[in-house]
């Protein structure tokens, strides 16, 4: 039992760490991201111009999961 | 890796947020189309107000880009599932950088806790502020800053968490953890009441204030004819408390989902042999690296 994790430490010095901290970061900038999609664009900001199709479509989701809206 | 932490994060993040839109569909659906009533029978007294006037009529009849129907079904059920996969990404984020570094919290317990800090800090407390708001409430001139202010509250409230469990941790060992955690509450509080208070009221942003009076929040109040008689009701208190009180309990819902389903999953995660030995090489991974990078990055800079 012990031989396998002293060879699992020696192979991951520092590789996992990185990749571990890419997946994090990546998980919680795209979740960001998306939550601004849902929540505030094409109210107050608009990435697309005044074009109001996210707006529209997710309108009571914004209204009920407590954004502000029009 | 934690790929099966992050997978099963928003897979249940989206489990919570299609549950949390069943119930909306059921229970609140039915009085966001009464709030929409309201707001179209309010638009027609006012602008038989104005025609008596002589005024010009309404100002702009913006055309439906997708219909009730749509919104009510689809719509609001993709943007409350989309919303749960986020906060599940989000949360399962959270969820990995505190159980490493308090590898002694069962899965459970710690899911369970971080769903119940989530629920609080990026819903409650902002809700507390900035409650939620049913169609029919909110002029359109402010939603710039109405999105800026219940963003700022948002974000003050998920700092002040964060510095009340960082004060928690460093009194636990001094007066206890009862104390401490009692400490950390009160920290908590007086930060998010010293925003509250310092944040404006809806009512006040804006043109609010000259246009409708002085009010706190920007729910209609009732349409008056120049003579005082009420043409129109203001908007209706009981239907205002329904909306809120199911988007309270949508949210508790979808935190409570991702609390229970992610605090198993884990749990069966953290059983497995498999895993327990990932996670060992994986937590020494961690100390090695800290120091590892400075040697690493050393040349780099020596020769930049």
């Amino acid at each position: 039992m012990t031989t396998p994790v002293a060879q699992s430490r020696q192979r991951s010095i520092s590789f996992p760490l990185t990749a571990r901290r890419a997946a994090l970061g990546l998980t919680a900038l795209l979740s960001l991201l998306l939550l601004y999609f849902i929540g505030v664009d094409q109210g107050a900001t608009s990435l697309f111009g005044s074009d109001t199709h996210i707006h529209e479509f997710v309108h009571d989701a914004r209204h009920f999961l407590g954004f502000p809206c029009h | 890796m934690e790929f099966r932490y992050i997978y099963r994060g928003l897979g249940v993040g989206l489990l919570g947020g299609l549950l949390a839109f069943v119930f909306a569909r059921i229970f609140a659906e039915p009085f966001i189309q009464d709030a929409i009533d309201y707001e179209d029978g309010r638009h027609e007294a006012q602008e038989a107000l104005d025609a008596a006037a002589g005024l010009a009529a309404g100002a702009h009849e913006h055309g439906e880009v997708f219909s009730r129907s749509v919104q009510r079904d689809l719509g609001i059920g993709v943007g409350m599932a989309l919303f749960g996969l986020a906060v599940g990404g989000l949360f399962v984020v959270v969820y990995l950088i505190v159980s490493r570094r308090y590898p002694d919290i069962r899965p459970r317990v710690l899911a369970a806790l971080l769903a119940g800090a989530g629920f609080v800090g990026l819903y409650l407390v902002p809700f507390a502020k900035y409650p939620a708001n049913p169609p029919a409430v909110g002029h359109e001139e402010t939603i710039g800053a109405r999105s800026a202010l219940y963003v700022t509250m948002v974000a003050v409230s998920v700092i002040a968490l964060g510095l009340a469990v960082v004060v928690g941790r460093w009194l636990a060992g001094r007066v206890g953890t009862w104390n401490a955690s009692l400490l950390a509450a009160v920290v908590f509080l007086v930060l998010v009441g010293v925003a509250m208070a310092l944040l404006p009221p809806f009512g006040h942003v804006g043109s609010n204030r000259a246009e409708f009076g002085d009010f706190a929040t920007e729910t209609p109040q009732p349409l008056t004819a120049p003579d005082g008689t009420i043409v129109y009701p203001g908007f209706p208190a009981d239907l205002l408390f329904r909306f809120r009180f199911y988007s309270v309990i949508s949210q508790l819902v979808l935190w409570a989902t991702i609390a229970l389903a992610f605090g198993q999953l884990a749990e069966r995660l953290a059983a497995s042999p498999a895993r327990r030995q990932a996670r060992s090489a994986a937590a020494a991974a961690a100390d090695r690296p800290t120091a590892a990078p400075t040697t690493a990055v050393a040349p780099t800079t020596a020769a930049g």
